[in-house]
């Protein structure tokens, strides 16, 4: 699993470089973001721009790095693509998460 | 329901032509794949499959709709079908003309309840109801506009069909 961390003012940005967040890389994908956070910053965007499938494995380990975080150190998303959006917007979780529509408006609102 | 070309995207010249060539006769499927499943191998079934649509001119929200529901029922399969161990499963699509018609066979154990389970969407209320899984058949049943489920000796079928995005 590639993911990148920059920082973004307060904020701690962990870019994922793969473009798909499936079952076969579920487990993997969530011990790397929980690692990656580890670094210091609040919130935690999640920039998911160049994934272009999520199924509901992903969601599910997206979902399981949020409750890891807690509600003190809230995980945010950022570059949702169409099918990936369609996923959180199918299973409501669009409701649960801030999204932002980029990483880069969401740096200049987080810094 | 009225098939037209017109408008932004998917029911393009080529695709009209693999519609048609699926529709003669009942022949071979638009894409057939026999694999072992595992959640590597449905993945390169999907990645082999993606390909194929967009060859054929299927437009990407189609082509995104079938990756979701496809992926969802497959890691159904590897996950509970055979969760004592992996097994062979078959992939087949076709194109036709209400949309695409995608079965999945495999060899392992039957649904629980004999039929489509239909859970609805898991409860969300954060921060403490927040699940992590649940969502595969309600993502299906949304997408979807026809479910079928079939035990037929060893060996389950589940037939999924996915209207073109186009019409309604």
């Amino acid at each position: 699993m590639d993911i990148s961390t920059s920082r973004a003012g307060q904020a701690l940005v962990i870019t994922v470089n793969d473009n798909r967040v499936d079952a076969a890389v579920a487990i993997e994908f969530k011990e790397a973001v929980r690692c990656a956070a580890e670094e210091p910053g609040n919130p935690v965007i999640l920039d998911l721009s160049q994934v272009t499938f999520l199924d509901s494995s992903g969601l599910g380990a997206v979902v399981a790095v949020m409750k890891l975080l807690g509600t003190s150190r809230p995980l945010e998303l950022a570059g949702l693509t169409p099918p990936v959006a369609k996923v959180f917007r199918l299973t409501r979780m669009n409701t649960v998460f801030t999204i932002h529509p980029d990483a880069s408006g969401s740096l200049q609102a987080a810094g | 329901m009225v098939l037209t070309s017109a408008g932004s995207g998917g029911f393009t010249g080529r695709l009209r032509d693999a519609v048609a060539e699926g529709g003669r006769g009942g022949g071979e499927p638009f894409f057939r794949r026999h694999f072992t499943a595992t959640d590597i191998e449905t993945r390169a079934a999907l990645q082999a499959l993606m390909l194929a649509l967009d060859q054929a001119g299927v437009g990407d929200e189609d082509s995104s709709n079938a990756e979701l529901i496809l992926a969802e029922a497959l890691n159904n399969v590897v996950e509970h079908a055979y969760a004592d161990g992996a097994g062979p499963v078959e992939l087949t699509v076709s194109l036709q003309r209400n949309g695409m018609a995608c079965t999945i066979s495999d060899r392992g154990r039957p649904m629980p309840s004999g039929v489509v389970p239909s859970p609805g969407l898991p409860v969300i209320d954060p921060p403490d109801d927040l699940p992590e899984g649940g969502f595969g058949w309600h993502i299906i049943r949304c997408l979807t506009s026809e479910l079928a489920y079939q035990r037929d000796r060893d060996r389950n079928s589940l037939m999924m069909r996915l209207p073109w995005s186009d019409f309604d």
